[in-house]
């Protein structure tokens, strides 16, 4: 490590801190009191084995289950389903006389399907486990009687201290007792934690920070109280005892699991919360479990048909008692070979009425075919094979972070079709959270001719007259970067000032100031490539790495930070040289939002005190000095119009300072940073507030927040799906409409509400500081304008126009809240976009719940931030967008994907087929068991309700399991409707999901009716066919076994081909399951059949003596199958024919040989897209409509 | 039906689109698995396809339901009910008291007229009405066991109540065996009996599988409550065929058994006297007895269903096509 360590500046401090004796504040009292009574020994095994309580080691689990929990906690899932419960009390019932048949024939399905449940459980648990223990094992270096050995993870215990080096993660929440640097602080990186990207400085006590070396912790002893395990990441309260003394201990000196050590060689902590004690574990919370809509459905179809099978069970049972009753009329026995005056509880005939009960609950048992009881297994079995092929897609594959598209979840895949509203987060979603430095504006002058995607986007809107200018300058642009490598961040193209030229501009002064103070006021680290000598920047925040990339391309070169100084290669205006200058940094004012600046002040080689700024243009107008203004003008005039553009500006300005002020404000300062009071913060704000006035204005820069590629393309597909596309927004509403604009989500003659609360009046009367009266009256303002707004519905609803609805945070509080949402609602579906800006996290959540419950429609959230972690939990579906900001995001989504482009395919292509496939096999399973139970109910009818089954009991437990499972499964996996290019082009296909045409309830009951129409078929068919005469030559007589096996024989090759007819998709793995399906039956039938009597019973040899050889059986299968699937052919060769769906039309274009006509598929796609107002398809119709009807009025 | 060889050409455009194969020309199977793009056949149901699947439906349903019911239509059969016939005139009133009395003879005479020629093998069957033998209390009332291997420790708890008699186990025991058939019938014609052969009239499965060759009847019909036949305790049950048939319960409360074959032709305006002990009770629970005399086919015995079934469906095919046709030429897309 020593050799290989990479060249890198010893970063001192740039921020000052308060730094040494803090006094014990208010809260620090409450250390050892209840809630704060944990003891840390630290470096003493013997002291912490003597602790009365024992705290958790460090070994985390974060898998569902143990081994010795699996089975019970397992199972207690399995048996919250409700129709797993009835399987199991069936099963237990199987034991009893009253089974209509064996008991293990019974409890074997159920045993597969749990088992099979249960299966998928270990196997996702061992997944969690295998992670587990790759953390557990991890190693870090630990202090053992004074030597540091390298340990694992799992084996620290409370008190230990630990050496932790450079990028490692902090294997448990540490104590900082110090670090590399002298003054023990460090940076970490908390990722993982909260998303955020910037590095967060921590330091530890000075009394702590001189152990610097492993040798002095041999005798290292102290002793550390602090708050129980609690979630909250921002607090802490301890104390330290070392020696004699104490200190208090705060957040910052705390060191969170899960965070990574950055730019400090090693840090020595002592452990203080381990395993799940930590703060990271205890805020780990299950993500909520989401159900889609076809499997509450689902849920609801199952009661229906316990209802079906009470009702059948009560006709059954009643029909049953009446005739058993009959058994001892008139004296004498009438059905005497039953001997009803010798009999059973279960068939007598004085008590038929219990015996009645009695038959209730066989039936109950007999009928539980019609209850699919693998359709769950199935259903999970199928989702999971789903999100594999999701996972696989190689056109959701983003190459460039190899990202995949992930499926977190297997649950709601099928929901993805049916999405009606898409609420997105802009930045990091809809642009890629990688800024541009792309224009600037000094003394006057606009510099760059960059052209972002928004103006290109503005342009067309202006009119084709642009455009063409457009296209010349992109072609400028094109050669202008092949030239040049492009620098990531850096997309500025100016021939004035590149490569040194700006020495001949007018005002060659103000852009060395301008272009040294780039290079100058940041906080960002500079790294420097050893191979390649180039260097990159670690900043907080991308805006800040563009500024000092751009500094750097421009000749500003900022290659070293020390504690105290600022180190820049930087072109020499004289001599045209580059030198080495070195800058003394002072002092660090932080950005912050509320002062929506920073600067710095430094002192130059030549002695000259500088404050150098940056910031809002809000906030720096005002603190220009009087001579300062000399550009303010065209500056402001190329703000607006880099703000139009959709870039985000900042101002530059600086001052000088004198000696004198500046002593007098850096004590003040000191004095205020090392305050302990609670308004520490507030108290330095003002001070440096005193000092940032007077500035003098250099101009602005410019930076680009790029748009992902394929956005506008996407939106404008998903628009054309019929989907709504709602965006959700931190960003000013200036900022929100321009990306409005370049997704094509706004256009011209869309008329725009705009909800704003930065009306005149709203802030006269903040003014008048009156909290509650403003906040009424603003109140009323919001209603007021969200009735406009309403108005201006009513009214575009006649004229056809689109209508988008602009509306921002603070209107949105009130917009939200509980008397003013359902207008707010209705206002907000009636608009063809709806943008929300400056909304936080909860406010995303807030209405993304809004949305959810109040239409009732499936919402879909995506965002990759922190802030829309609430905002993906509360929606139908959360996408995460595995980019930059984190993994926090994606850590609570649903499903993964790495460009928002890719949603397209998610939703139109998976989502469509998911949807399909689900709804099309939950249908069928419900066919195929209706089909089946209603054959058994049906024989009853002729076996006088007594619970006797015309099938063999292994035939009827094998049903579900074996002959009907593996087609319904394929189809559920691979069928598709059409090819994913198709479902692509004709985006309208989607709204079958969204509508839910396919898994409606008339269509489920369709399917239902059809599997009685298929029993009725069967089972008359076959007992009239079969009634008493001889069905073969050699005169034997059907007996109930054969019967039996005919009728079984039909079901199965009946239901096969149901599914092969209503399968769209035939590839062999269709071909191999359903035709091996019904092989298998006669497999099984003839295996079965061998076995000896003892073990088939009723089917021995029943297929090779009885049924094979007559003729009369083959002829039977034939004639009722074909007559079974007549209505249903004949009902889907109607539809198709006379009212077909939108993916019918197209499976016809296909059939017809159109598809490649390009005139004809346009003309169906016309027909069958709606007419859309979002996207640029709909611009461009509403543009040639204008210009059609501007022909007709000449 | 159809296979759409767009669909595999679709396939290839859209990989020049995805971005990781985008070079590749060659791909494996599993890729194309992975993809989604597996060459495939996707049937659509166009007005083409859908007349000629009906069409083809009529075009072979109707002949074959036009040999089907030939093959029915050749067999001969003769069916006689006798359960009323034979209650002499006083019992008629009350033909339980009749059926129970044992010291009244069951004899009865009866001729049946032969319609038309019969082939040999001629079956006899007898047929029952009403007769549940698929309830769940009677087809359980059996001990497969028992049956093969004799009563010797095998549970024969399901038996009951024809179980024990008098502390004795029974063989057979249970319902079934309990309530064998006991009506005989004998055939004269002219002057000379008609052979009846009532060997092989069970399934050879069940005489060689289930029913023991060493197992014999034991205090069989012995109680207070007698069922049906006795059986020849010498006999073992593998030769007891009546007993093997009547054990294979049947599907549906009208059902036929097989009782015996004349192995001669029977000539057209031959007259058959049939004479019959008419033992068994179906009185009680209102069941008819039927005697059959019937010839077979290659499709077995005499049953119109099928073939008309299958020129009802056919014919109806044929019409649907042709309706749909017609609609199709009238509502052009």
């Amino acid at each position: 490590m020593a050799n290989g360590r990479r060249k890198k500046q010893q970063l001192g401090r740039i921020h000052s801190f308060s730094s040494g004796k803090t006094s014990f504040r208010g809260e620090h009292s409450l250390v050892g009191g209840p809630g704060f009574s944990r003891v840390v020994y630290c470096n003493d095994p013997e002291a912490y084995e003597a602790l009365p309580v024992k705290y958790t080691g460090n070994h985390v689990r974060t898998t569902k289950y143990t081994i010795a929990t699996f089975l019970p906690k397992s199972l207690f899932e399995q048996f919250r389903r409700a129709a797993n419960v009835y399987f199991l009390l069936c099963a237990i019932l199987s034991f009893t006389p009253l089974s209509p048949y064996s008991a293990v024939s019974t409890v074997l399905p159920l045993v597969v399907v749990i088992g099979a449940t249960m299966g998928k459980e270990i196997v996702e648990d061992w997944r969690r486990k295998r992670q587990d223990i790759e953390m557990n094992n991890r190693k870090v270096k630990a202090h053992r009687g004074g030597i540091f050995y390298d340990t694992r993870w799992m084996d620290l215990k409370v008190g230990d201290i630990v050496k932790v080096e450079r990028d490692e993660f902090f294997p448990a929440d540490l104590i900082l007792l110090s670090s590399s640097y002298e003054d023990a602080i460090c940076y970490v990186e908390t990722t993982n934690l909260d998303g955020e990207t910037n590095l967060k400085l921590k330091q530890g006590l000075e009394a702590t920070s001189s152990f610097q070396d492993d040798f002095r912790f041999q005798n290292f002893k102290a002793l550390v109280r602090c708050e129980d395990p609690n979630a909250n990441l921002y607090s802490f309260i301890g104390s330290l005892e070392l020696g004699e003394e104490q200190y208090p201990l705060s957040p910052q000196q705390l060191l969170l699991r899960d965070s990574k050590l950055r730019n400090t060689d090693y840090i020595f902590g002592v452990v203080v919360f381990t395993g799940h004690d930590t703060k990271v574990m205890q805020n780990s919370t299950p993500p909520p479990s989401k159900r889609s809509k076809i499997e509450r459905r689902t849920d609801k179809i199952v009661y229906f048909l316990f209802a079906v099978l009470v009702l059948m069970s009560l006709i059954g049972s009643i029909i049953f008692g009446i005739d058993t009753s009959k058994d001892l009329g008139n004296g004498w026995m009438t059905r005497w070979y039953l001997r009803p005056d010798d009999t059973t509880i279960y068939y007598d005939p004085k008590r038929a009425g219990i015996a009645a009960i009695l038959q209730f609950l066989t039936d109950l048992m007999l009928y539980s075919y019609l209850i699919p009881i693998s359709l769950y297994v199935s259903i999970e079995i199928v989702k999971v094979l789903q999100s594999v092929f999701i996972n696989q897609d190689v056109q959701m594959y983003y190459e460039e972070a190899d990202k995949p598209a992930h499926a977190r979840t297997s649950n709601l895949n099928e929901e993805l079709g049916e999405v009606d509203t898409i609420l997105s987060d802009k930045t990091g979603t809809l642009t890629c959270n990688s800024m541009e430095f792309i224009k600037c504006s000094i003394a006057g002058i606009s510099y760059g001719c960059g052209v972002t995607e928004v103006e290109k986007a503005l342009a067309t809107r202006k009119g084709s007259s642009l455009s063409q200018e457009v296209t010349e300058i992109e072609g400028h642009l094109e050669e202008a970067k092949e030239e040049k490598p492009s620098v990531k961040g850096f997309n500025f193209v100016d021939e004035r000032i590149m490569n040194g030229s700006w020495i001949n501009e007018p005002h060659a002064d103000v852009i060395q100031n301008f272009l040294r103070l780039l290079a100058i006021c940041h906080t960002a680290i500079p790294e420097i490539d050893e191979e390649t000598g180039r260097t990159s920047y670690e900043a907080e925040s991308p805006d800040e790495a563009a500024f000092v990339i751009a500094a750097r391309e421009l000749g500003f070169e900022f290659y070293e930070r020390t504690q105290k100084s600022i180190s820049l290669h930087e072109l020499d205006p004289v001599s045209g040289k580059t030198i080495d200058s070195s800058y003394k940094l002072l002092n660090v004012l932080e950005f912050s939002s509320s002062r929506k600046r920073m600067s710095v002040i430094v002192r130059t080689e030549e002695g000259k005190l500088l404050l150098l700024c940056k910031g809002a243009d809000s906030v720096m107008f005002e603190r220009l000095a009087k001579h300062g203004q000399e550009f303010a003008e065209q500056t402001k005039v190329h703000i607006n119009e880099y703000a139009d553009a959709g870039l985000r500006t900042m101002v530059l300005a600086y001052r000088e300072i004198d000696e004198e002020e500046y002593v007098a404000f850096n004590e003040e300062f000191t004095q205020a940073k090392n305050s302990v009071s609670a308004d520490r913060d507030e108290m330095v704000e003002s001070v440096a507030e005193k000092i940032e006035k007077d500035l003098i204005l250099l101009g602005s820069t410019a930076v680009e927040d790029k748009l992902q590629s394929g956005v506008p393309e996407c939106i404008d597909k998903l628009a054309q799906a019929g989907i709504k596309i709602w965006v959700l927004t931190g960003d000013k509403m200036e900022t929100a409409i321009n990306i409005g604009y370049a997704c094509s989500l706004l256009r011209q003659g869309m008329k725009q509400i705009l909800i704003n609360s930065e009306t005149p009046e709203n802030k006269a009367f903040e003014k008048s500081g009156e909290s509650s009266a403003a906040a009424e009256a603003f109140k009323a303002s919001v209603i007021r304008q969200i009735n406009e707004g309403k108005e201006l519905l009513a009214a575009s609803n006649e004229s056809l126009e689109a209508l988008a609805l602009i509306i921002d945070g603070k209107s949105l509080t009130h917009a939200l809240e509980d008397d003013v949402k359902d207008i707010f609602l209705e206002l907000a579906i009636g608009c063809a976009s709806v943008i929300c800006c400056r909304s936080s996290p909860k406010q995303k959540a807030l209405v993304t719940r809004l949305v959810k419950i109040k239409t009732g429609m499936t919402t879909l959230a995506i965002g990759d931030g922190a802030n829309d972690v609430g905002m993906l939990q509360e929606a139908d579906i959360g996408i995460g967008i595995s980019g930059v900001e984190g993994m926090q995001a994606v850590m609570s989504s649903d499903i993964a994907i790495a460009q928002f482009r890719f949603l397209e395919r998610l939703l139109l292509v998976h989502g469509h087929w998911c949807y399909r496939r689900m709804s099309t096999m939950i249908s069928y399973f419900f066919y195929k068991n209706i089909a089946f139970g209603f054959t058994l109910f049906f024989f009853e009818a002729y076996a006088s309700f007594s619970g006797q089954t015309e099938y063999n009991d292994w035939y009827l437990s094998f049903y579900n399991v074996f002959f009907t499972s593996l087609p319904v499964i394929a189809l559920g996996v691979f069928d598709q409707d059409v090819s994913a290019q198709l479902c692509l082009k004709f985006p309208l296909l989607y709204q079958e999901g969204v509508q839910n045409l396919l898994f409606s309830w008339s269509r489920i009951l369709g399917w239902a009716l059809n599997g009685v129409l298929s029993a009725t078929v069967i089972f008359f068919f076959c007992i009239q066919a079969m009634e008493y005469q001889t069905f073969r030559k050699g005169g034997e007589i059907v007996g109930l076994e054969t019967l039996g096996t005919a009728m079984y024989t039909c079901v199965v090759w009946v239901v096969n081909c149901q599914m092969a007819l209503s399968i769209n998709y035939f590839t062999y793995i269709q071909h191999l399951f359903i035709w091996a399906s019904i092989i298998f039956w006669y497999i099984f039938l003839l295996a079965y059949g061998a076995m000896d009597p003892y073990i088939s019973t009723t089917a021995y040899q029943v297929f090779i003596e009885a049924c094979a050889p007559a003729p009369s059986f083959w002829l039977l299968t034939l004639f009722v199958l074909i007559s079974s699937l007549l209505p249903y052919f004949l009902y889907s060769a109607i539809q198709m024919r006379f009212f077909p769906l939108h993916h019918q039309m197209i499976q016809w274009i296909l059939a017809d040989g159109q598809s490649d006509d390009p005139e004809f598929c346009a003309m169906v796609r016309q027909r069958s897209l709606r007419p859309t107002t979002v996207g640029f398809t709909a611009r461009f119709e509403s543009k040639s409509q204008h210009s059609r009807e501007q022909l007709e009025y000449l | 039906m159809e296979v759409d060889g767009a669909s595999t050409s679709n396939g290839g455009a859209s990989t020049s689109n995805g971005r990781a194969n985008g070079g590749r020309s060659r791909r494996t199977a599993f890729d194309l698995f992975k993809q989604q793009q597996l060459p495939a056949c996707k049937p659509v149901l166009t007005p083409v396809w859908v007349i000629t699947a009906f069409m083809l439906i009529g075009s072979i349903f109707i002949p074959l339901g036009l040999v089907t019911l030939h093959a029915s239509r050749s067999v001969v059969e003769i069916v006689y009910r006798y359960d009323a016939e034979c209650v002499p005139k006083a019992f008629r009133g009350n033909k339980v008291s009749y059926i129970k009395n044992g010291s009244i003879p069951k004899n009865c005479y009866r001729s049946l007229k032969v319609h038309k020629h019969m082939k040999a093998p001629i079956y006899i069957y007898y047929q029952l009405d009403n007769y549940y033998q698929n309830h769940r209390r009677y087809i359980k009332s059996r001990s497969d066991q028992q049956l093969l291997h004799g009563h010797a420790h095998y549970d024969t708890s399901s038996c009951q109540p024809e179980e024990y008699n008098n502390g004795l186990p029974i063989v057979p025991c249970g319902l079934i065996a309990w309530s064998l058939f006991n009506d005989t019938f004998t055939f004269i014609r002219g002057r000379a009996e008609l052979k009846v052969n009532r060997k092989n009239i069970a399934w050879e499965s069940d005489r060689d599988h289930k029913f023991g060759k060493k197992v014999y009847p034991i205090n069989f019909q012995n109680g207070t409550l007698i069922g049906g036949a006795k059986l020849d305790p010498d006999i073992p049950l593998h030769d007891q065929e009546d007993l093997i048939v009547w054990m294979r319960t049947s599907a549906l409360p009208s059902f036929r058994k097989l009782y015996g074959r004349i192995e001669e032709d029977l000539e057209a305006d031959d007259v058959v006297f049939v004479t019959l002990m008419n033992n068994y009770n179906t009185y009680s629970f209102g069941g008819k007895k039927k005697l059959v005399l019937s010839t077979t086919g290659w499709l077995g015995g005499k049953n119109d269903f099928l073939g008309a079934a299958c020129i009802f469906v056919g014919s109806s095919s044929i019409i649907l096509s042709i309706v749909f046709m017609l609609l199709h030429v009238k509502y052009r897309r």
